[in-house]
C-alpha cells in the first residue's frame, strides 16, 4: 500500500515535471505576419521646440520630431499595433516587466505594448522631474511624480486599453500604453512596417490593426496546421 | 407614501427614456458606438446596452443601489437620486457624467461622477475616494469653481447624495475605496524644515507649474490641460488663500501624496518622506504672503526669509488670470 502510494506519487511528479517542461515550447502553432503601409500623404511631424527644458534640448543636434505618425522606407508605417482581437483566449502575463523609459524629454518606446497585469516599469534617465500621467479610461487614471534619480516606479493595469500617457511637465511628451488580452501582438516596425504574431494554434482569429491617428482595422484569418498567413494592412493616411 | 414614490420613479424612468431616444438613434448609426464603454463621457449608454452588458452604466440609475456611511449616518442612493435631480443635475448631467445644461458656460467642467476620477481623496492617486472624501466635498464646495458648499442641507441628506453619486460608475461595484493614506502627527516647526521645504521645492522642480514664487507661472503652466483636455492653471499661492482640497496643513500633506487625480498635480507618494512632505507644507505656507499663518511669521523674522517676502509682490488671482507670460 505504501509502495503503491510512493509510486505514484512519483508519477504524479514526473507527470508535474513533464508538463511544466512542456509549457514554454507551445504545439507547433501557425504565425500571422505582414507589413503596415500608408496610402496618401501623412501629416508632416514637426520638430519639437524644448527650449524650456534645457536639460533635454542639449541632447540633440538637430530638435526630434513629433511622432503621432511615424513612417518608414517604402511607404511603410510603424507604431502600429497588430493583434488578435477575437478567437485567442485571455492569456495571464507574462512574469517578466517591460520598460518604458523617460529619456531626453521622449518616451522610448513610443508606443508600448504589454499584456494586462504584467508588470510595466517606468524609468526616468533625464536630470528633470517628469511625471507619469496615464489617461486612462477603462483602468484607473493615476499620475505619479518621478525627480532625477528615483529608482523605477513598477505599476499594472488590468484591463485591455489604448492609454494616452503625457508628461504634464513637457507637454509634448506623448506615448500610449497597449494593454492587451493576450501574447499574440506586434507592434510595426520601424524599419519597414513589419509584424509577427507567433504561437497561433489552428483556428478562425480576427486581426485588428491600431494606429493612434488612423484608427483601427481589421481582417479575419484561419489558420491550419502550423501555416503562416500573411496580412497586410493598408492605412489611409491624412495630411492633417 | 410608498405610491408617492413608486410614482415619482416612474416619471423619472419615463424621462430617461424620453431623453434617450435621440441618443439612440444616433448610436445605431455610429459604428464606433460599441466602443461606448472606452469614452463614456462623450457617449451615454442606451439602456438596451445597459441591461445587455453591466459595464456602461452611465445611464442606470435604476438597478444599481449604493450606500454611505459617514459616522452613524448611513446614506440610500434612492433617497440622494431625488436630491441629485434637484441639486446637482443641471450642472452634472442627467447621466452624472458633468454635461449637464450649464456645462459649457462653465469654466472648471463639473465633475464626471462616471469616469470616478475625484480631485480630492485621502487615498492613493488612482484608486477610489473615501465617503468620508466625497462628503467633505460636498460640505465644503470647491474654491475656485463653480461647486458651492452644500452645508445648508442636512447631514443625512449630503451622506444620501454621496450614496447617490456612487451609482454612476461600475468602479463603485467592482472595487472598494483606496486605504486613506497615514498622515503623521506635523513637526515642530523650524526654519530648517522651512528652508528644507524651500530646497525641495527646488529639487523636485515644483515651480516648473508653480513658479518660483509659487504664483502658477511657471515655465509649463501656459501648457496645462486636465483629463478633460481643458486649460487649467496651478493655484497662485500669493494671492490665494484657500486650497479646493481643505485649508489645514494636514489637507496641504494630503493632496502631495495624493495628487489631484484628473489634473496635471501628480503624487508624490513615492518620492517624498513624511518628513519631507511636511516641510514643503511648511515652506508652501510662507509663499501666501497675502495669508497670516505661523509659518510666514517665523519665515519673516528671519533676515533671508523677510528679504524673500518683502520682495514678493501680491498680482493676479487665485486661478493665475492676470498673469502675463
Amino acid at each position: 500500500m505504501r509502495h503503491k502510494q510512493i509510486i505514484s506519487a512519483a508519477f504524479l511528479l514526473t507527470g508535474v515535471a513533464a508538463m511544466s517542461f512542456a509549457g514554454p515550447a507551445k504545439p507547433a502553432g501557425g504565425s500571422v505576419s505582414g507589413k503596415v503601409t500608408y496610402e496618401g500623404t501623412p501629416a508632416k511631424q514637426k520638430p519639437i521646440d524644448m527650449s524650456k527644458e534645457p536639460s533635454c534640448a542639449k541632447q540633440y543636434t538637430t530638435p526630434p520630431s513629433t511622432e503621432t505618425v511615424v513612417t518608414g522606407p517604402g511607404n511603410s508605417l510603424a507604431d502600429v499595433v497588430v493583434y488578435i482581437s477575437a478567437g485567442a483566449p485571455d492569456e495571464p502575463p507574462p512574469s517578466q516587466a517591460v520598460t518604458f523609459d523617460q529619456k531626453g524629454c521622449r518616451y522610448i518606446p513610443h508606443v508600448l505594448a504589454f499584456q494586462t497585469n504584467q508588470e510595466l516599469k517606468v524609468v526616468n534617465d533625464d536630470q528633470t522631474s517628469h511625471n507619469i500621467h496615464p489617461l486612462a479610461k477603462t483602468n484607473h487614471e493615476w499620475n505619479k511624480s518621478q525627480p532625477p534619480g528615483t529608482p523605477p516606479l513598477s505599476e499594472k493595469f488590468a484591463q485591455a486599453e489604448f492609454i494616452s500617457v503625457k508628461c504634464n511637465v513637457h507637454p509634448w511628451m506623448h506615448g500610449v500604453f497597449s494593454v492587451m488580452k493576450n501574447s499574440h501582438y506586434a507592434v510595426s516596425s520601424k524599419e519597414d512596417g513589419s509584424f509577427t504574431l507567433p504561437n497561433l494554434p489552428a483556428g478562425k482569429y480576427t486581426v485588428t490593426a491600431w494606429h493612434e491617428s488612423y484608427g483601427t482595422q481589421t481582417q479575419d484569418v484561419t489558420i491550419s496546421g502550423s501555416e503562416t498567413k500573411s496580412v497586410n494592412f493598408v492605412f489611409k493616411a491624412k495630411p492633417y | 407614501m410608498r405610491a408617492n414614490k413608486l410614482g415619482l420613479n416612474w416619471i423619472y424612468l419615463a424621462a430617461a427614456a424620453l431623453l434617450a431616444l435621440p441618443s439612440l438613434a444616433a448610436a445605431q448609426q455610429d459604428p464606433n458606438s460599441q466602443q461606448g464603454s472606452a469614452q463614456p463621457a462623450t457617449q451615454p449608454a442606451p439602456a438596451q446596452q445597459a441591461a445587455a452588458a453591466p459595464a456602461p452604466a452611465a445611464a442606470m440609475h435604476g438597478p444599481v443601489r449604493q450606500e454611505s456611511h459617514i459616522g452613524k449616518l448611513t446614506g440610500h442612493s434612492e433617497t440622494g437620486r431625488k436630491l441629485y435631480f434637484r441639486f446637482c443635475w443641471g450642472c452634472h448631467g442627467f447621466h452624472g457624467d458633468g454635461n449637464g445644461e450649464n456645462a459649457p458656460y462653465l469654466n472648471i467642467l463639473p465633475r464626471n461622477f462616471v469616469a470616478a476620477t475625484f480631485k480630492c481623496r485621502s487615498t492613493p492617486t488612482g484608486t477610489l475616494p473615501t465617503d468620508q472624501d466625497l462628503y467633505n466635498s460636498l460640505g465644503r464646495g470647491l474654491n475656485n469653481s463653480n461647486m458651492p458648499s452644500w452645508i445648508s442641507l442636512t447631514d443625512q441628506q449630503r451622506v444620501d447624495m454621496v450614496a447617490f453619486i456612487k451609482t454612476f460608475s461600475p468602479r463603485w461595484q467592482n472595487e472598494k475605496s483606496g486605504d486613506p493614506i497615514n498622515v503623521p502627527a506635523e513637526p515642530t516647526l523650524t526654519v530648517e524644515s522651512i528652508k528644507h521645504g524651500q530646497e525641495l521645492f527646488q529639487k523636485l522642480e515644483c515651480w516648473k507649474c508653480h513658479g518660483q514664487e509659487g504664483r502658477g507661472d511657471g515655465p509649463s503652466a501656459s501648457t496645462l490641460t486636465d483629463s478633460n483636455d481643458q486649460p487649467i492653471r496651478p493655484y497662485n499661492f500669493a494671492a490665494g488663500s484657500r486650497f479646493k482640497c481643505g485649508v489645514t496643513n494636514r489637507d496641504l500633506y494630503k493632496i502631495f501624496i495624493t495628487g489631484l487625480d484628473g489634473t496635471p498635480m501628480p503624487s508624490f507618494a513615492d518620492v517624498v518622506k513624511p518628513d519631507e512632505a511636511w516641510d514643503l507644507v511648511h515652506y508652501l505656507r510662507t509663499l501666501q504672503v497675502n495669508k497670516k499663518s505661523p509659518e510666514l511669521a517665523l519665515w519673516m523674522s528671519t533676515k533671508d526669509g523677510a528679504a524673500i517676502v518683502s520682495a514678493q509682490k501680491i498680482s493676479g488671482t487665485p486661478t493665475g488670470a492676470g498673469i502675463n507670460q
